[in-house]
């Protein structure tokens, strides 16, 4: 059968929401989070190139090429926050983190 | 004239108040002290058995030699001299001025309505503070302003050591003005104007000497009970209001016949208009002249200083009672029940004040049991009708009361401020003229032929015994023995503290006769007690008293009184001296003849030794039903209604739920990401739902 | 043909595979793992879609850089995965509904969605037929010369992420000897030389 926009946008959404349960389902390390955020902006490219592909206009790309620059940019200072925050508390586990509670 | 009369005691008073405040002014310049501070310069006044009448409670037992030293902590304020003087001389220009009055409205019969200005202009009523001077009130003019003179100028050696004599005679002055005021008030309002400030000034007054936690109970007790009096006289008040649409006296005294056999719908009931009202005002008379019920505050107001009795407690205020119901005669003749229980009331007092003064130890509290006693028999008087025969006994009374006191308080001095009369005796040498004078004093008290208290005395019993009233018979039974009561502890005051051999003899050996201005006014108004009767007598109650008194007393129910009075039989009319003779005799036995048998009467009788020394148990009784009720409602009010219901549910039940609140809503904030997150998630579902199903749709 | 539907589905299906296993996988090693699978099964599906330039940019930039990150992390930081902490289940009913009600409304939005009649005429870039231009050219004929100001601001992001990468987790070691050559090139006569006045003989 014709594979059609839908399928690609399903396929989108399911991993969008696999990235947003990962977020707050996890119990382990705050690395987690972060690759979870990952899946969620990887869900948003398959969007974007989806519709990219089936109304024939190339900004959709353009534009996810811009989200892959800045996902990679925001990695990248999660990850030396992580291991600011590392070396200062000694643990990633989830449960830690509450220094902000009220 | 009549506004120097009613005025020239106010000014005195705001003269001597303001050197009053000035002296304390400069003797506190930065505001009023510490308390501890007070306390503690008084120290040696409270700690040791405070001034007064050792407790009654105590048996007979102990006789602890219980006297202090009012040791003035301050100086003497100053300007005292200048505000005794002040005041006193305006007080002897009223006096003479209201003798002139009394010759002139009650001879002369130049009745007057003097208006000051305008008072209440509300819809149709139209109130105006205005004199109302005729025969009624010239006679107490007359009264009041004599006995407050003579008051004024023994102060000024009674409380030579006081350092707050500006206050004093500032108090005394504008009680002075407040009794005046009442008795010149035309309309019913202004008399309870006069009647509220009369009060007012009994409380400062008792409490003068207010750094003794006595004087300042007895002070709050004389109010609160008054207040009750006046409860009811503002009730009568209002009725006589709604009934007649007025209250200025002409117009109620006008529209009163017309009320006979009105009804006044409460609740259920359907009450006779005029004698509720003539009751409820009479509740106010029964609170105000310490009548049966209400009596409780008399005895401790002897707390105040001596001149303070003498004016207030015996020829003043507690006589305001008994004018008022002559004023409001009119009335009263309308409502024969009322009348019957004001005799009531008077007979019952009569009877029960002389029972308790048999027993005392203080001699300030037999005197003011005494005047309870006196008040009683006016009432019965006012009750049977005889409105004049009252007044006269009213107008002879203060004479030979004020008299009393004032020699009670020459005594006081003299024992360096002792009042048990157990520690007392034989200062018959030593204190002649104040010994004399008490001795004129109390011989009218009792009735001794031809003194002042034997034509207005007997002149009530008489009427007591010829009134058709329901409780004439009751009031002529119990004032006949309480005349025998009344001599009998008249005689004995006079014997155990002028006769005998001293108990304490290093009192004794240092009391000294009083000085010239305490003197004098004894002398005064020994002449008053000796005098105020025979000339007066066919004024008052004899054949020239429709004349005398003219519109000011109303003499329906009473007029057949007068010429019943000549036709009663001889013995009746010499039950009184007889009675006084018996008293004299038994009181002669038992302390001159035979001092041990008192004591061994009352070890015998004990239960009604007790029962009399602790006056009939009504303050305890008090006590339990009234004072302990009202402060547990009290508590509870404040506890419960206004802490735990309107703080509860105001401020502080706020405040808590906020806090209650703010607690559940912290929870929220755990400081984990993935909590936050969650809840973002949840909103997003929230609002994707929400647009997908409801709300917003574009297109 | 069914060789793309076939293909859409083989790597569809491993990529959500691989996803689900990223979450729920105890060692965090094999998280990385697997979202490397993820991406690249979604570069596949790219490739399916006619965008090869950013299949390849996906897994050479993404895979190669990001996550190749991700996984130096990761070792370096020493996790202690042996503990699976509880509190997993608690949320997941609650959590799973809720997912679940995102994920059919997402799909219900798709089942009934149109193009709109005028939207091909907003076309902003058309894509030329892929046999006479390759992907990675038609998409720089578009970015160096409409969207070239984007492309310059993601580059100053990547500038500063980079910065802030550095100045985040730079450490000096404090028994490193370095140089500073600011110190270096301020040097005066008076502060690096000293004169001693020595005597014959005497020695320092």
């Amino acid at each position: 059968m014709t594979i059609g926009l839908g399928h690609y946008l399903t396929v989108a959404a399911i991993l969008f929401t696999i990235g947003i349960f990962g977020i707050f389902l996890n119990r382990k390390n705050v690395i987690i989070i972060l690759m979870s955020i990952e899946l969620i902006l990887l869900a948003v490219n398959i969007n974007l190139v989806a519709f990219s592909a089936f109304l024939g206009d190339l900004v959709g790309q353009v534009y996810a090429l811009l989200v892959l620059t800045v996902a990679a940019a925001e990695a990248a200072i999660g990850l030396a926050i992580l291991v600011a925050y590392y070396r200062n508390r000694g643990s990633i586990a989830v449960e830690d983190i509450n220094l902000m509670k009220g | 004239m009549y506004y120097a009369i009613v005025f020239l005691p106010l000014l005195g008073a705001v003269i001597a108040a303001l050197i009053a405040l000035a002296g304390a002014r400069a003797r506190h310049p930065g505001g009023p002290p510490d308390v501890g501070v007070e306390n503690h310069a008084h120290g040696p006044v409270d700690e040791s058995r405070p001034r007064g009448a050792p407790d009654p409670q105590e048996a007979h037992a102990v006789l602890a030699a219980s006297h202090t030293e009012p040791q003035p902590a301050e100086p003497p304020a100053a300007g005292s001299r200048s505000a005794e003087a002040v005041t006193t001389v305006f007080l002897f220009a009223a006096m003479l001025l209201s003798w002139l009055a009394f010759v002139d409205v009650g001879f002369g019969h130049h009745d007057a309505r003097v208006t000051l200005f305008p008072w209440i202009v509300v819809g149709d009523l139209k109130v105006d503070w205005a004199l109302r001077v005729d025969t009624l009130t010239a006679v107490m003019l007359v009264v009041v302003t004599t006995i407050s003179a003579f008051v004024h100028l023994y102060s000024i050696g009674y409380m030579e050591d006081d350092p707050y004599r500006p206050r004093f005679f500032s108090y005394l002055s504008l009680f002075t003005f407040s009794m005046l005021m009442l008795v010149t008030a035309d309309n019913l309002v202004q008399l309870f104007f006069g009647w509220e400030g009369v009060g007012l000034m009994s409380y400062l007054l008792i409490g003068f000497w207010y750094h003794k936690p006595e004087a300042n109970a007895a002070a709050i007790k004389a109010f609160i009970v008054n207040r009750v009096g006046d409860f009811g006289f503002s009730l009568g008040i209002f009725a006589t209001f709604m009934m007649t649409g007025a209250i200025d006296l002409d117009t109620v005294f006008a529209q009163a016949p017309a009320l006979t056999g009105k009804t006044i719908h409460f609740l259920s009931w359907n009450v006779d208009a005029l004698t509720l009202i003539c009751l409820l005002l009479f509740m106010g008379a029964m609170g105000k002249s310490a009548q049966f019920l209400l009596h409780t505050w008399l005895p401790d107001a002897m707390e105040g200083p001596t001149p303070v009795s003498a004016l207030i407690h015996a020829a003043t205020m507690v006589t305001a009672g008994v004018f008022m119901v002559a004023r409001l005669s009119p009335l009263f003749d309308l409502a024969p029940s009322a009348q019957a229980f004001v005799t009531f009331i008077g007979g019952t007092t009569a009877f029960f004040a002389a029972t308790i003064a048999l027993v005392q130890n203080d001699i300030k509290r037999i005197v003011a049991y005494s005047t309870c006693s006196q008040l009683g028999y006016m009432f019965v008087a006012m009750g049977t009708g005889a409105y004049s025969v009252g007044m006269f006994h009213l107008f002879t009374h203060a004479f030979f009361k004020a008299l009393l006191f004032l020699g009670c308080g020459s005594v006081i001095i003299a024992m360096h401020h002792e009042q048990d009369i157990r520690n007392m005796g034989g200062l018959k040498n030593k204190l002649p003229l104040t010994y004399w004078t008490m001795v004129i004093g109390t011989l009218a008290l009792t009735g001794f032929p031809l003194t002042a208290g034997y034509f207005s005395k007997d002149a009530i019993i008489e009427a007591a015994y010829v009134s058709g009233n329901p409780m004439a018979l009751y009031a002529f039974g119990t004032t006949a023995l309480a005349a025998a009561l009344t001599a009998f502890y008249s005689w004995r005051l006079i014997f155990l503290t002028f006769h005998g051999a001293p108990h304490d003899q290093h009192h004794y050996d240092a009391a000294r006769e009083s000085p010239l201005v305490m003197v004098l006014p004894l002398v005064f108004l020994a002449t008053g007690a000796i005098f105020a009767g025979y000339p007066f007598r066919e004024l008052f109650v004899g054949h020239d008293v429709t004349e005398f008194f003219g519109d000011s007393l109303k003499f329906a129910s009473g007029a057949h009184v007068f010429e019943a009075m000549h036709a009663i039989p001889q013995l009746i009319a010499m039950t009184p001296t007889l009675m006084m003779a018996i008293g004299f005799a038994i009181a002669w036995e038992f302390y001159i003849r035979r001092p041990e048998l008192p004591v061994e009467l009352a070890r015998q009788q004990e239960p009604l030794y007790k029962f009399l020394l602790n006056k009939w148990y009504f303050d305890e009784v008090y006590d339990f039903l009234i004072v302990r009720p009202t402060l547990w409602l009290a508590r509870a009010l404040w506890k419960y209604g206004d802490g735990w219901t309107i703080d509860g549910l105001g401020p502080d039940g706020v405040s808590a739920r906020v806090l209650d609140v703010t607690r559940g809503v912290v929870r929220l904030q755990t400081g984990y990401l993935y909590h936050y997150a969650f809840a973002m998630l949840i909103g997003v579902a929230a609002l994707i739902t929400w647009f997908m199903f409801g709300g917003a749709r574009v297109g | 043909m069914i060789f793309p539907a076939l293909f859409f589905y083989l790597f569809s299906g491993v990529c959500i595979a691989a996803a689900v296993m990223v979450v729920a996988s105890r060692n965090p090693v094999h998280s990385v793992l697997f979202l490397i699978l993820a991406f690249v099964n979604a570069a596949a599906l790219f490739i399916l879609l006619g965008a090869e330039f950013l299949a390849m940019i996906l897994i050479i930039v993404y895979v190669g850089a990001v996550l190749v990150l991700f996984l130096f992390v990761v070792m370096m930081l020493d996790v202690d995965f042996a503990e699976l902490r509880q509190g997993f289940l608690q949320y997941l009913p609650i959590g799973a509904l809720l997912g679940g009600i995102l994920l059919i409304e997402l799909v219900l939005v798709l089942v009934g969605w149109t193009i709109a009649p005028g939207a091909r005429q907003t076309i902003a870039a058309p894509i030329p037929p892929p046999a006479s231009v390759l992907n990675a050219e038609a998409l720089g004929h578009v970015l160096y010369t409409r969207y070239v100001y984007f492309f310059q601001a993601a580059g100053v992001v990547l500038l500063v992420a980079m910065i802030g990468a550095i100045v985040l987790t730079l450490r000096h070691k404090p028994y490193v000897k370095r140089q500073s050559i600011a110190e270096q090139i301020a040097r005066t006569k008076a502060s690096a030389i000293e004169i001693v006045k020595v005597r014959p003989g005497q020695g320092l």
